[in-house]
């Protein structure tokens, strides 16, 4: 058991009883209410500096939140995530470069794609445990980003995809409209967010979490440990692949960086930030990132110094994300009431 | 009925279990006694999957589990304890017990709906009182007692409706009074659920006060198997295990 689980189990505060009712309906209500609330942004603010936020937060929150179904629920320290970052971007940037596909045709032939390439990494990955397969996911990351580094013929090497990705109209939504690309890229969060909230709380969501506390006893209830595995780390990657095809639109390119080993060291920061106890502790972690990102890229270029010492701030000094600190602050608070 | 024919296994030159067959028969309650080393949790681990036999057969109702994995005999009804309470410190019990139904009815993979399903609240609900973790069913499985840890790991063997119940030390690590209430609550439970329960013990006092047949090993093999009146005074029982006859009128 690693340290973060044991800090959750040895949490002596009760958790209150399980709620029978089914909770979709207010998962979806509040779904609803974010994308309205998301939708009505540019009405209220129409400034385009808040927009591009929102729309890299959509493609960056994807990714990190994915991630956390693998750290956080799983317990799968995944140092490879981010090739599915990178291999979204990439299918989904040639797909429309090269076929002129319509935009959901590629859209869904670019998570087919994913999903075959996450189920033949992931069947060799997920019978590995803890360093071992961190390592095999990084190992895999760096074997897809020095492809598309070395295929310059399809991928343009290290300049990346250039000319810009077509952006045909489809049923009246034209992304090339900065206002379509926005109200797009907020339903394809809202609706990641609420598949992976879906999963989280379902029978298999507790079923990884049995895994990540215990896997042998997990195995001795009945449970095939490896299939569950494999599952999420498709799923996982299949909801990475979104969030690069939303950037992959937001640049109109893309770029080896995106499936280099420091986006999914992002991915991993970004989880350390927001905190893996909770569903949102990645979204709150992805806005904090980007937020800590352009503000100090803007005053100084050691900006890797700057975010070194956040991530010791948060490591050593609150030794957990900024959700996770928030929800026990409250839960300790309402148990003290108690008294 | 599980029958154990000619198990064996091998750690390189050292036989963990030498050709050790067994009949348990269908509501039987068994201990297993045996030196440190003598191949008692290997005996479990075999026959539940934690480990491949070298040879042999474990027969549960005719089918050989041997082999097999430990989710497949599970679900062919053998449940196990582990001598460390094995549990998930972060769920609670209440959480444990519906998660392990729903894995027992073959739904850990849904994700269409939500935890906890309403058809697995009654057998969860069963296994608590039946346990006695009812009145702690909102604590996190980490912040129980041992005593309790313990029970929950027998709850999470026993939820699962096994027809075999292997109980690997199941007082293990308890002091004297909560090592007596775990034993009633074995006792109990075999007496309730009619099922065949088999446990590791190094208490002999508690061997001998419950367990109508014991199986002695020793050096993976089996020195004696019988009744606690004819096992406390086998000689060869005595001269590698029980170290006297101290035990033959300890308990009546």
């Amino acid at each position: 058991m690693t340290e973060l689980q044991a800090g959750q189990g040895a949490q002596p505060l009760e958790v209150a009883r399980i709620d029978a009712r089914p909770q979709r309906h207010r998962d979806l209500l509040i779904a609803l209410i974010a994308f309205v609330v998301l939708a009505l942004l540019p009405v209220l603010f129409g400034s385009k500096q808040l927009l591009d936020f929102v729309i890299r937060c959509a493609a960056y929150g994807l990714f990190a939140t994915s991630l956390n179904l693998l750290v956080g629920y799983t317990g799968l320290i995944s140092f490879g995530h981010g090739m599915f970052f990178g291999l979204g971007a990439y299918s989904f940037g040639l797909m429309m470069q090269k076929t002129g596909v319509p935009i959901p045709v590629a859209f869904f032939a670019t998570l087919a794609m994913t999903f075959v390439v996450a189920v033949v990494i992931g069947a060799i990955c997920v019978r590995l445990k803890e360093i071992y397969f961190a390592f095999v996911t990084l190992a895999f990351q760096m074997l897809i980003h020095s492809t598309i580094l070395s295929w310059q013929s399809l991928t343009g090497g290290d300049q990346g995809l250039r000319g810009g990705i077509p952006r045909p109209p489809f049923l009246g939504i034209d992304l090339s409209n900065h206002l379509h690309l926005y109200v797009a890229s907020c339903a394809l969060l809202v609706i990641g967010l609420f598949l992976m909230r879906q999963i989280a709380q379902s029978p298999f969501g507790y079923t990884l979490r049995m895994i990540r506390d215990n896997a042998t006893r997990a195995s001795f209830i009945g449970i095939d440990v490896w299939r569950a595995k494999l599952a999420i780390f498709v799923l996982a990657a299949l909801f990475a692949a979104t969030g690069g095809m939303i950037m992959a639109l937001f640049v109109s390119g893309a770029y080896p960086e995106f499936a280099y080993w420091t986006m999914s060291g992002e991915g991993i920061f970004i989880n350390m930030l927001g905190g893996v106890t909770t569903f949102l502790g990645p979204m709150v972690g992805t806005m904090l990132f980007l937020i800590l990102n352009d503000t100090v890229t803007r005053v100084t270029e050691y900006h890797g110094i700057v975010l070194g010492i956040v991530i010791l701030f948060f490591a050593i000094g609150l030794r957990k994300g900024l959700m996770d600190f928030v929800v026990e602050w409250f839960a300790q608070r309402r148990s003290e009431e108690r008294g | 009925m599980l029958e154990i024919r000619g198990l064996s296994k091998s750690f390189g030159g050292v036989k963990a279990t030498d050709n050790v067959s067994l009949d348990f028969a269908d509501g039987s309650l068994t201990a297993v006694i045996g030196p440190n080393g003598a191949g008692k949790s290997t005996f479990f681990n075999l026959i539940t999957g934690a480990l491949r036999p070298d040879a042999g057969q474990i027969l549960l109702n005719g089918v050989d589990m041997a082999g097999k994995t430990p989710p497949e005999i599970v679900r062919n009804g053998i449940g196990r304890a582990f001598q460390v309470a094995s549990i998930f410190p972060s769920l609670t019990v209440e959480e444990t017990m519906l998660a392990a139904v729903c894995a027992d009815q073959r739904r850990a993979g849904v994700t269409h709906r939500r935890f906890p399903l309403a058809e697995t609240r009654d057998r969860a609900e069963h296994a608590m009182e039946l346990l006695g973790l009812a009145s702690k069913r909102n604590r996190t499985a980490a912040t129980l007692s041992h005593g309790d840890q313990k029970l929950l790991d027998i709850a999470l063997a026993l939820v699962l409706d096994p027809k075999v119940l292997l109980l690997d030390e199941p007082t293990a690590g308890m002091g004297t009074e909560e090592r007596w209430r775990m034993i009633d609550k074995v006792r109990e439970l075999w007496e309730k659920q009619k099922i065949t329960v088999v446990f590791i013990e190094h208490d002999m006092d508690i061997v001998f006060k419950i367990a109508p047949e014991i199986v002695v090993l020793c050096y993976g093999r089996i020195l004696a198997t019988g009744a606690p009146d004819a096992i406390r005074r086998n000689e060869a029982v005595i001269e590698a295990y029980l170290g006297s006859d101290d035990h033959a009128g300890a308990v009546a």
